[in-house]
């Protein structure tokens, strides 16, 4: 089965060069064309990722990608004119598990698209524990004390590789390859942001994190510091 | 005179000690107040005297004028006195010269206005039982009258003479000691002739003990006005220097606000006088400075808008035509060659426009100052690694250069943007391998407590002597004829050196025609430090010294290649 991608762009040109790439790699793409109706039509058609341009009419991308975030956790791949940190920052912020700068190369686009609807698939042991929390690595949840934590499939990804190895100390470039699954982007940002999203869902207070523990000038890690 | 008496005051603060001395140079209200007071005191003291002196003239001349009248008098009555005795006995002379003494005392009453000494003449054989006659009244000695004026009286018989003595009490016959107390006085005698007993020298003596009294007094009383006056005028000095000084103060006070950036700080404008001016213009100022700095702040923020929006809209349309391009450039074995040729030349050129509006759009952020640095520690050997491990396989397939690293084993920590240094290095090994000439490039990477360096080496074409300052320049070639392999952009090392900026950094570079080129990037280690020095120098280690082809030798680092030198 084809896997479906929502693209949310009012560019009809990029829109349509969008749908004939998408296409002709394997995908089912889906067009639409403002913010108002993007939200109507990922209930409506469910797609398995949402490709979002951050500049739209009517709603913009950064309010629909909140919207669409408050009731899924659907890998959201946000396509930006401006690559200046406040704009990239906010984005992510809001929601998006990646994003991609304008102009993009095709096979760059599709290799985000792909990494984002891959699943881990290496094997793991089914439950795992960091501090407080416990990780039902196959069910995709985390309980503390009983009580379901929510979290999104990419924030969930990083939480297990990061508690796979506890005390293991991860390079913010080990952590694009093994949860966003690409060599060579060098954009840090992207480990920052969805690190500071994590800890603020699971760390009793995100300002003193106890669970992902900056370890200075090289990466992060997982157990107390 | 009075310049030369302000030089010298103005030399005054050399001898004085160093907390005064502070404060002397430092308030100008103590300056103006002690000027005023040493103005003031000479000037006091100039006119006090010249009062003084008037106040004593007119007393004494007054008192000359009356005494002589009083003696005339006096004489008058002596003279009518003897004439009315006619021819007196030689025996009742004695007594007869008393008697005319004490008549002319009693005329003055029990007040001590004057007193009378009678004597003979100098000329008068002293022998004689006349010749020892000697009257003083009030118990003034006679040896008060100085014998130079019974000298002069004695020459010219019937004149009279005055002048100032100073006279002293005690018995008749002895001299005036010369510790006795004395009073200042005024003489007035004539010499006149008893028939037949000879001359006798009559004197009037008005003691000035009363005058004196009255200088006294003036004196004390100037003295007491100068004291005040001195108060006042040091008071009136401070007051008017401090409300000179004080707007002048606040003004200092709000211009450093201002210049801390506190733009609406403004003076407090009162009355119409020279300082409200003062305020008013300062105001006026202020204003103007920062209605300019809200222009340019304006300008700024329009400039950000604009590149922010021309970013957004060429990128859109660049990002299909480049989506386009990619799809046909995939296909384009299936083309005929002329198409599939102009696909490819399509792909790459549409490569070259994309990095060169990307730098453009940076170096247009630059300007607008709207670059952010988002520093972080970082260990510069994995920004250093990472950069090389993605140039190295395009350096070995198109340049056939290897790129060496010398890198401390230490962490070399330093809060740095790792995307910013990241493009810096990787611009300058691009640079470096594009005019290395295939020879090997070279990266050092140092570190002290201060700063963190890299220095990418390369031993190809150089830098002709004045191009090192140039290489920076926007769109700069040192050779416009040569042809680019890599399609460099001409922004690479002016974006770089902004990178290099922003943190506070230093980017140099070296170079020597035929010797090659080095770049050296130093970053402080902690975000807004200082640099001082960097720990690399700027000239390589290989080019130092005579410049003659390098000798391998202890003096040279193991890191030598003496391939590479002798290239050098």
């Amino acid at each position: 089965m084809k896997q479906r991608v929502l693209v949310v762009d009012d560019d009809i040109a990029l829109a349509e060069m969008l749908t004939i790439v998408l296409r002709s790699e394997g995908f089912d793409p889906i067009v639409c064309g403002d913010g108002d109706s993007a939200l109507a039509a990922f209930r409506e058609r469910k797609p398995d990722l949402v490709l979002l341009d951050l500049m739209l009419p009517g709603r913009n991308g950064i309010d629909v990608c909140r919207a669409i975030r408050a009731e899924s956790g659907v890998p959201i791949v946000m396509l930006t004119a401006k690559s200046d940190t406040v704009d990239v920052v906010l984005g992510l912020e809001s929601g998006a598990d990646d994003y991609v700068v304008k102009p993009f190369k095709p096979k760059e686009l599709v290799a985000r698209v792909r990494a984002r609807l891959r699943r881990q698939e290496e094997p793991t042991p089914a439950a795992l524990q960091i501090a407080d929390l416990d990780i039902d690595v196959a069910g995709h949840s985390v309980k503390r004390a009983g009580v379901p934590i929510s979290l999104t499939p990419l924030e969930f990804d990083l939480l297990v590789a990061l508690a796979r190895k506890p005390w293991q100390v991860f390079t913010r470039e080990v952590l694009l390859e093994q949860v966003w699954g690409y060599r060579h982007a060098a954009d840090t940002r992207l480990v920052n942001v969805h690190v500071q999203r994590l800890r603020s869902k699971i760390e009793h207070d995100p300002e003193r994190p106890e669970i992902v523990v900056t370890v200075r000038g090289v990466g992060y890690k997982a157990g107390p510091a | 005179m009075i310049g030369r008496f302000l030089r010298r005051l103005a030399r005054l603060p050399a001898r004085l000690p160093r907390g005064l001395l502070r404060a002397w140079r430092r308030s100008i209200t103590l300056r103006v107040v002690t000027a005023t007071l040493v103005l003031s005191v000479t000037v006091l003291a100039l006119l006090g005297q010249l009062v003084m002196r008037g106040v004593r003239d007119g007393l004494v001349d007054s008192k000359v004028s009356a005494s002589r009248a009083q003696a005339a008098a006096g004489f008058a009555s002596a003279q009518s006195r003897l004439e009315a005795a006619g021819t007196p006995q030689r025996a009742n002379v004695g007594q007869l010269l008393t008697q005319i003494v004490t008549a002319l005392r009693d005329q003055a009453g029990s007040s001590s206005l004057y007193e009378l000494v009678l004597v003979p003449s100098p000329t008068v054989d002293a022998d004689v039982p006349a010749g020892r006659l000697r009257i003083a009244t009030g118990g003034v000695r006679p040896a008060s009258v100085p014998a130079a004026m019974a000298t002069a009286l004695a020459d010219e018989p019937g004149s009279r003479a005055d002048r100032f003595v100073s006279i002293c009490y005690g018995g008749t016959d002895e001299p005036c000691a010369p510790d006795a107390p004395r009073l200042p006085a005024f003489v007035v005698g004539t010499q006149f002739s008893v028939s037949g007993a000879g001359s006798y020298q009559l004197y009037f003596l008005f003691p000035m003990t009363a005058e004196a009294k009255t200088l006294d007094l003036v004196q004390s009383r100037l003295a007491l006005a100068a004291g005040a006056l001195l108060v006042l005028l040091g008071a009136i000095a401070a007051l008017v220097t401090r409300s000179v000084v004080q707007p002048v103060r606040s003004a200092a006070r709000v211009a450093e606000r201002l210049a801390a950036g506190g733009l609406a700080e403004r003076m407090v404008e009162r009355g119409e006088d020279d300082l409200a001016k003062l305020a008013s213009s300062f105001n006026g100022m202020a204003s103007a400075l920062q209605r300019q700095i809200g222009q340019l702040e304006d300008l700024s923020r329009l400039q950000q808008q604009f590149v922010s929006d021309v970013s957004h809209e060429l990128r859109t349309p660049l990002t299909t035509v480049r989506m386009a391009a990619d799809v046909l450039y995939d296909g384009r074995e299936d083309y005929p060659a002329p198409a599939a040729r102009s696909a490819e030349l399509m792909h790459d050129q549409l490569e070259r426009f994309e990095a060169l509006l990307a730098e453009l759009l940076e170096i247009s952020r630059f300007d607008a100052g709207a670059a952010v640095l988002e520093a972080e520690a970082t260990d510069m050997r994995t920004v250093v690694r990472r950069v090389v491990d993605g140039v190295e396989a395009m350096a070995a397939a198109q340049y056939g250069s290897r790129i060496r690293v010398e890198e401390p084993t230490r962490e070399c920590i330093a809060e740095i943007d790792p995307r910013r240094i990241e493009r810096v290095l990787r611009n300058l090994v691009l640079n470096a391998l594009e005019h290395g000439e295939g020879r090997d490039v070279r990266i050092r990477l140092a570190v002290d407590d201060e700063a963190v360096a890299v220095s990418v080496r390369d031993y190809g074409v150089g830098l002709r002597s004045g191009e090192a300052a140039l290489v920076f320049n926007r769109f700069w070639r040192a050779d416009p004829a040569r042809a680019r392999v890599s399609g460099g952009t001409g922004l690479g090392l002016s974006i770089a050196l902004e990178d290099a900026h922003l943190h506070g950094g230093w980017l140099e570079a070296w170079g020597e025609p035929r010797a090659g080129a080095q770049f050296r990037l130093t970053l402080p280690r902690a975000a807004g430090a200082v640099l001082r020095e960097s720990p690399i120098p700027l000239e390589p280690v290989d080019r130092r010294g005579p410049r003659l082809p390098p000798v391998p030798g202890p003096h040279h680092a193991p890191e030598q290649d003496p391939e590479v030198a002798r290239d050098g």
